[in-house]
């Protein structure tokens, strides 16, 4: 592409017209390519490292231990209340990390991008990856695209892999809890997965939802400058909600967990969605909250520490680590009894009536 | 949540269980007809703050259980075909047919989409002209006025690519069944509280006179059943046979009469196959023969299909109250929700399911003592 055309279109990101669309050329490697990131992602996640533009981005560590984490985004639709397919492969990747104990550094992208999506939407995604990245501190040093022919993608998918360094004193692991353990959560139950079924639009379903997608590594430094090593357990509970997330710690640590029905925060606005489609909370998505065990005698402390973030002002004690029914996550019920909370086959379904 | 949360209010359950363990002077025999009812009851351990002052049968009242193998096996050959796309509610998809289950269809390139109402089904017909809709009318009659309202609608709009593979079933032949069976062991009936909404309840009036029976129809709350099953112990303890409402706040006596009134104007009775039961008469509901073209058993002729259901499964014993789930050789070990045998496994509100998710602690810590 000529430099005067570059020059021409600088206040512009994306100089076309709000129907044009991602073509198979823009995946070709040639003048369509070169032109897609010049004009879309450069502009939006541009960085020193990111801008050498080579086969792979180049950064010191120091000494120390490195976490990697990745993850792939498919989310539809691609934008939703609360954020958009962008900023959740942002905050997917940077709290992983968190959640290993990890200070993020780097992230790097690869988008594979459905031929058809109007250049108008991919804009406003990479727009709003930059906005997270730049949020929470962290360059995306090298990335990747594609363009898959129509009907072989669903408008967008990405991939991000999210690179940090284990901060000093946490060494937090799924299978660390232990019998007196605190488990407490972050934030409210639900947001994300609901929102993103009401964005879906075929269940008529209005009201105050909004995804919870968020950066938890501020959170959880907090958490680990308090605590250190005495943090047993982090974990975000994205698929398959609080319930799996639970599931998997209680199989790794061999404890029981017990949680009481009256302490979950769960916003009224998810209650009264699930309750009319016949989903369970406990079971859906959430992609800016964790959960955290740590010694029971710790726990005020550190609900204080997340308190004192607006992102963690609804931080809760939801339950405790037992040594009886190791492997099972039992619900203590309003009326007194308990039920096992396990794991779903597979995805949960609205029943009939 | 406003509405929800006072009928689960643990003081007042408390309050209502001390009632009934007080008002009980033997282990009655009580049975839930609806699945939901079931749901709750396990899920909130209601059986288990009662102990053994009323003994809860679980009833037929889940229409995804009693929905028969050979029904599944004929919707998945027409979900199969290249021109269709098969509508149905989500609870369908994973219910074992003999091969396969409507997921594993979906996988092989099968149309299938999960709808929320079967006028979206009738949308999809709509605007998709040069494809067969077909949407599977599964369910009690709390289900029935909103299929009778699709099948109204796709004949107002002219459409001929819409149908409906019809499943229906009702709960008074049902009861009825059971109260005949020799080894009937109920003694009073929590009727489904959903099911009145739609019908009232003047049907129940014969059976609760003629069997001697109690009848209350029933929400599905905590507070809803506690209520119920203290009415109807009530009415035993003083032998007493009506038809009560504890669900007053959404159930008249003659029901909900427009939703009948497009129930009867689309559906008739005709004689149903129930899983695990068999054919009870007059027991379903059909379309009417002015409806016919909209019938998908017709129009894909799938009548042929037949299909006898695993005989290790016993969902008729689950689903006729002889049997409580935890007590089927096959449970938990054969019979799993990642592998059922049987419908009530897969279904949310099924009994063996119920059982699974939210017993199995119990079920181990009692087989353990």
């Amino acid at each position: 592409m000529a430099a005067a055309t570059l020059g021409a279109n600088l206040s512009c990101a994306v100089p076309h017209g709000p129907g044009d669309r991602v073509q198979l050329g823009h995946g070709s490697g040639g003048k369509l390519s070169a032109a897609l990131l010049k004009q879309c992602f450069l502009p939006h996640l541009g960085n020193p490292i990111l801008a050498q533009l080579g086969d792979g981005a180049v950064v010191s560590v120091e000494a120390g231990e490195v976490v990697v984490s990745t993850d792939s985004f498919v989310v539809s639709p691609l934008v939703f209340p609360g954020g958009d397919i962008g900023s959740l492969a942002v905050h997917g990747s940077l709290n992983d990390l968190a959640m290993m104990g990890a200070e993020p550094r780097w992230l790097t992208a690869g988008f594979i991008i459905e031929e058809g999506l109007t250049l108008a939407e991919l804009d406003r995604i990479v727009q709003s990856m930059g906005a997270a990245a730049r949020a929470a501190g962290i360059p995306v040093i090298t990335g990747d695209t594609k363009v898959v022919e129509r009907g072989k993608g669903d408008g967008l998918f990405i991939n991000t892999t999210g690179i940090g360094v284990r901060y000093a004193g946490a060494r937090p692991g799924p299978d660390r809890a232990c019998p007196g353990d605190a488990v407490l959560v972050s934030g409210p139950i639900g947001r994300h997965g609901m929102a993103i079924m009401a964005a879906r639009g075929s269940l008529g379903l209005e009201g105050n939802l909004e995804s919870d997608s968020a950066c938890l590594w501020p959170l959880v430094r907090g958490l680990v400058d308090q605590l250190g090593d005495e943090l047993h357990v982090l974990r975000d509970p994205t698929r398959g909600g609080i319930a799996s997330a639970l599931n998997e710690i209680a199989a790794a640590s061999r404890v029981g967990v017990v949680l009481e029905d009256g302490l979950l925060p769960i916003p009224a606005e998810v209650n009264a969605a699930c309750e009319m489609l016949g989903l369970d909370p406990l079971y859906v998505a959430n992609e800016g909250i964790f959960v955290v065990f740590c010694p029971e005698p710790l726990a005020t402390e550190a609900l204080r520490v997340l308190r004192a973030q607006p992102l963690g002002g609804q931080a809760a004690l939801v339950g405790r680590v037992v040594a009886d029914h190791p492997g099972f996550v039992v619900l203590e019920t309003a009326l007194g009894a308990q039920r096992v909370v396990d794991l779903l086959p597979g995805d949960q379904l609205p029943r009939i009536c | 949540m406003k509405y929800l949360s006072e009928y689960r209010d643990p003081a007042l359950a408390r309050a209502l269980v001390r009632r009934i363990r007080h008002t009980a002077s033997r282990p009655w025999v009580l049975m839930e007809v609806c699945g939901g009812q079931t749901h709750t009851i396990v899920k909130q351990g209601l059986d288990q703050l009662l102990g053994d002052a009323v003994e809860l049968i679980h009833g037929p009242g889940c229409p995804v259980c009693v929905t028969p193998l050979e029904q599944i096996d004929r919707a998945l050959a027409i979900a199969s075909r290249p021109e269709v796309i098969f509508c149905s509610f989500g609870d369908m998809l994973r219910v074992p047919g003999s091969e396969c289950d409507l997921l594993q269809i979906r996988a092989r390139g099968g149309q299938i989409r999960v709808v929320y109402s079967p006028l979206d089904a009738v949308e999809i017909a709509r605007t998709t002209p040069d494809r067969e809709v077909v949407f599977f009318a599964v369910g009690f009659e709390t289900t029935a006025p909103a299929n009778a309202m699709a099948v109204w609608r796709a004949h107002q709009l002219g459409l001929t690519n819409f149908s409906l593979l019809v499943s229906h079933v009702t709960v008074p032949p049902a009861m009825t069944a059971l109260l005949d069976s020799p080894d009937n062991r109920v003694q009073g009936f929590l009727a489904a509280g959903h099911v009145c909404t739609v019908m009232g309840w003047t049907e129940y009036e014969p059976i609760a006179a003629r069997y001697r029976v109690p009848i209350v129809v029933t929400g599905f709350e905590p507070l809803d059943l506690l209520e119920g099953i203290a009415m109807a112990v009530t009415q035993l303890e003083e032998g007493r046979a009506e038809v009560e409402n504890q669900y007053v706040r959404a159930v008249k006596r003659e029901g909900t009469v427009p939703a009948r009134e497009q129930v009867e104007a689309v559906f008739q009775l005709v004689d149903r196959k129930w899983r695990g039961i068999g054919t009870i008469p007059m027991s379903g509901l059909g379309l009417r023969p002015e409806f016919v073209k909209f019938d998908a058993e017709r129009r894909f002729d799938v009548l042929g299909v037949r299909q006898e259901e695993s005989s290790e499964c016993r969902a008729g014993d689950v689903l006729r109250g002889r049997l409580k789930p935890a007590q089927c050789p096959a449970f938990g070990s054969r019979c799993t929700p990642e592998k059922p045998l049987g419908a009530p496994m897969v279904s949310s509100e099924g009994a063996c399911a119920a059982y699974y998710q939210f017993g199995r602690l119990r079920e181990t810590a009692g087989a353990g003592a």
